[in-house]
């Protein structure tokens, strides 16, 4: 990022696309549409975490997000949207108050974030080893916890997605 | 030209607005988790943005977290949304309004 012109203007590129993605995920009618945007969405936050030099986010965003998450809704859209059709498949209501509530929040937060001051950008580091680090000594407890939620998590879809049509199995 | 943190926060505040539209009016289950994902994204990089601008990595790691938390719940969200779809034959969240059929 030597030049700042051209690291603005990547900025604004990855910034764009990653919302009119968002914005495809919000308004298609479609909701194959919508989650292929969705697919782009999480590709375009991957890519605004490079730019904001979290390498090792960005990555795992890319493995998380992208390659699981998204995939994960394209099956559940894909199981549930046969019957009535890909066209009608994505039905709105409440557009006005939805519409309200949508540029009262951007405003709000624009006027938020336009308060807030620049901050110092701190030097560009790979910053993989420095997380693990954290991970196995100030974290230790929270990142054990968590693989106990994933190992609930994992149990509770299996069970739920499995169903039971009375008796046991 | 310089970007900053109010760049960032902007970025994630029209994410966040756009999820909320979409949790607000959408009908399809899977679409308003779609809309949650947003959401989350949005929080998440806000972390991140105030993790590099305020210094420190802890932005990073509840980052890190926050994805992790985000998986579980789009996995078990959407075995319930398959459950209500394969009970009711559709996925429309405002007449799935019974806990027991």
């Amino acid at each position: 990022m030597t030049d700042p012109i051209v690291s603005a203007m990547v900025f604004y590129a990855l910034a764009a696309f990653t919302l009119v993605a968002a914005g495809f995920v919000a308004l298609s009618g479609n909701i194959v549409h919508s989650a292929f945007a969705l697919f782009a969405t999480l590709f375009g936050v991957a890519g605004l975490y490079a730019y904001l030099s979290a390498d090792l986010l960005a990555v795992v965003q890319m493995l998380v997000y992208v390659g699981g998450i998204s995939v994960l809704v394209l099956f559940a859209v894909m199981l549930t949207s046969g019957l009535d059709g890909p066209l009608t498949s994505n039905p709105t209501f409440r557009l006005g108050g939805g519409i309200v509530l949508m540029l009262a929040v951007a405003a709000a937060a624009f006027v938020a974030a336009t308060a807030v001051p620049s901050g110092v950008e701190s030097a560009a580091v790979p910053t993989t080893a420095a997380i693990g680090d954290a991970l196995l000594g100030a974290y230790v407890l929270p990142f054990e916890v968590v693989s106990v939620v994933l190992l609930a998590a994992l149990v509770g879809a299996v069970t739920l997605a499995r169903g039971y049509k009375g008796g046991h199995r | 030209m310089t970007i900053g943190l109010p760049q960032y926060l902007v970025v994630s505040g029209v994410l966040l607005a756009l999820g909320l539209f979409a949790i607000v009016t959408r009908k399809n289950a899977v679409a308003i988790l779609m809309g949650v994902e947003l959401v989350l994204n949005a929080g998440l990089l806000n972390l991140v943005a105030f993790s590099r601008f305020g210094g420190g990595l802890d932005g990073q790691v509840f980052a890190l977290f926050g994805i992790v938390l985000a998986a579980a719940e789009a996995v078990v969200a959407l075995a319930i949304v398959l459950q209500v779809f394969r009970a009711r034959r559709s996925v429309d969240a405002s007449k799935a309004c019974e806990l027991k059929e």
